[in-house]
């Protein structure tokens, strides 16, 4: 959960956020990553990571994550006494397992609903259950065409995305720091909760992508309050504006009453799905449109971290 | 039988789906319910526009600590797996929003001197949309855990014919306390890179859980052609193709239900539902 970054003070750290899901934020990223310079990038959505899809990166070291630990009980000694299932509160206890040394069924913990809390090892009377740290990820450096890139890959179903995040954050300023970076760009995940929350605390400044539905402005309200709780400056850009006009003006003056800096609009352009299925962003794949827009919100976000 | 819409990309179409088959059902005269488990941001009501019948706090447990019972020995800060709480020169300190609840430190302590709180972390809303039965949980601002948020919103859950669970996006925590106990999974996806690569993470998750499901390809004409490729190649069966219709992006924009305001989606989703019935039986 953690922002303590060592960074050198130059560094700015902004993270792309949106609320809702699918919004354009890592579209977003790339176009910034094509723009901006001297910049070393982090994909925080660790739950569903796509910017590595865009910038094609050569990974250069690779480390596994350990995010906690997993119970697992051992048949050998379990005396299917039932006393793990009584106290698991996440119930991950099955009474299903293999066949014991003193009993016919044994217990068995759900690899799914376990929270690694330890509190069935620790009450075990038989001393039946093993508790041990786990390998729940991996994280990367890579190289990319825009500059250096952090990255990660949560395994299917783990915890503690929060933590890789943070994960993820820390090395990415270690980096930004060994090579004099002015910028840390940051790809944050959907939502409010705990990987968002992990990705936004002690960053200089969020930009907000939003969409103009009511949707995206229900969201855009409640990921927004999550940076005031947290004391981030706030910048808005509405994505595919053009979908819906009023609704995009509507986001705006909600922004603007929020004191959120507007950064600006993209408009909905089917170039930005053909650049993402030619591995570009959309400032590399077409010269004006929504390439032009990116380029205007990138110069105002730009302004705002000065 | 519950039918969970997931999708590991956002903003492919989850909650479209999710409430036009919640209509669906209702209008083919069965009892429906509609939970909405995305907690974080949830849009069903935007759409659905339900009454709300009752509203009630989320609470989670949280240790409370007599400091004059308290020894100092420090057995619950050893036992914490979250740091939500230590004990610092015989001092004990907590951090409720680390908290897990699993009840290790009042289990553990030998002067009895923690016991079991509350503390409220999201809202639980029940109501009904015309026929539909909708339960909604809201994560509070600030909260980092929405699954005790999301188990809550499960356990509201109305006797219908039909639920249909709204999961939060991605592929962790979140969505696995959403899915874990339906009988069938509808993965929403878009044909694009990242909507491909985020549909096999999805698919990786549910294959984990041992659930059947299938997919459901949105703006199936933009893109590429290689979602389609995958999921012949992995066997897997995509119940929908629907298109990119700026009708349905323009009646999403003001929350309306595809299926109320552009007649041609009721048989697409009447269609739609026939085929999710007929996997999900056959998977029994």
């Amino acid at each position: 959960m953690s922002g303590q970054h060592t960074m050198t003070d130059h560094t700015k750290e902004l993270v792309v956020i949106s609320g809702k899901g699918g919004t354009g934020k890592t579209s977003v990223v790339a176009s910034f990553a094509a723009l901006a310079e001297n910049a070393v990038l982090a994909d925080c959505d660790v739950d569903a990571a796509d910017l590595h899809l865009v910038l094609g990166p050569d990974t250069i070291r690779r480390e596994d994550f350990s995010g906690g630990k997993r119970a697992r009980i051992i048949p050998e000694k379990c005396v299917a006494c039932g006393k793990c299932a009584e106290l698991c509160r996440f119930d991950a206890i099955r009474f299903d397992g293999l066949p014991g040394g003193a009993v016919a069924k044994t217990y068995r913990v759900d690899p799914i609903g376990c929270e690694g809390c330890g509190v069935c090892a620790w009450f075990c009377p038989a001393g039946a259950i093993e508790f041990a740290s786990v390998v729940n990820g991996q994280w990367f450096v890579s190289e990319t065409r825009h500059g250096p890139m952090v990255h990660a890959k949560l395994h299917v179903a783990e915890e503690n995305s929060g933590k890789l995040v943070s994960t993820v954050r820390k090395q990415a300023a270690e980096v930004a720091a060994e090579r004099g970076a002015t910028l840390l760009l940051v790809d944050g995940s959907p939502g409010i909760g705990c990987p968002v929350i992990a990705s936004i605390t002690g960053a200089d400044a969020v930009l907000i992508v939003t969409e103009p539905t009511l949707s995206g402005l229900h969201d855009l309200g409640r990921v927004a309050d999550v940076a005031m709780h947290f004391n981030i400056p706030a910048l808005v850009c509405v994505n595919k504006w053009d979908l819906n006009a009023e609704i995009a003006a509507r986001i705006e003056a909600d922004a603007a009453e929020r004191g959120l800096r507007v950064a600006g609009r993209v408009r909905y352009d089917r170039a930005v799905t053909d650049a993402q299925v030619r591995r570009q962003s959309v400032v590399e794949f077409v010269p004006d449109g929504p390439a032009e827009d990116m380029r205007t919100v990138w110069a105002a976000v730009a302004e705002a971290l000065r | 039988m519950n039918i969970a819409v997931c999708s590991g990309k956002g903003g492919t179409g989850k909650t479209t789906v999710a409430t036009n088959l919640a209509v669906t059902v209702s209008a083919a005269a069965r009892s429906a319910g509609y939970l909405d488990c995305d907690v974080e941001e949830p849009n069903g009501a935007l759409f659905l526009k339900p009454e709300v019948a009752e509203t009630r706090p989320v609470e989670v447990s949280i240790p409370e600590v007599d400091q004059a019972k308290c020894t100092g020995c420090g057995q619950c800060g050893e036992i914490c797996q979250y740091s939500a709480i230590v004990c610092v020169n015989e001092q004990v300190l907590v951090f409720p929003e680390l908290c897990h609840g699993c009840a290790g430190c009042w289990l553990v302590c030998p002067a009895g001197a923690i016991r079991e709180a509350k503390r409220p972390t999201g809202q639980l809303a029940i109501g009904a949309a015309g026929g539909v039965q909708w339960v909604q949980g809201l994560l509070n601002v600030g909260e980092v855990m929405s699954p005790p948020v999301i188990a809550a919103v499960k356990d509201a859950a109305p006797d219908v014919d039909v639920l249909i669970i709204d999961a939060p996006p991605g592929t962790s925590c979140p969505v696995i306390e959403s899915v874990r106990d339906s009988d069938f999974v509808l993965l929403v996806t878009e044909p694009t890179p990242f909507g491909l690569n985020d549909l096999k993470l999805a698919v990786e998750m549910v294959r984990a859980l041992a659930l059947p499901f299938a997919v459901v390809i949105n703006r199936a004409d933009v893109g590429d052609g290689e979602t389609t490729d995958y999921c012949a190649a992995e066997g897997i069966d995509v119940l929908a193709e629907l298109p990119d219709d700026r009708r349905v992006a323009e009646a999403y924009s003001r929350g309306e239900i595809a299926c109320e305001a552009i007649p041609d989606y009721r048989d697409i989703y009447a269609q739609l539902l026939e085929r999710i019935t007929q996997e999900a039986t056959a998977a029994e």
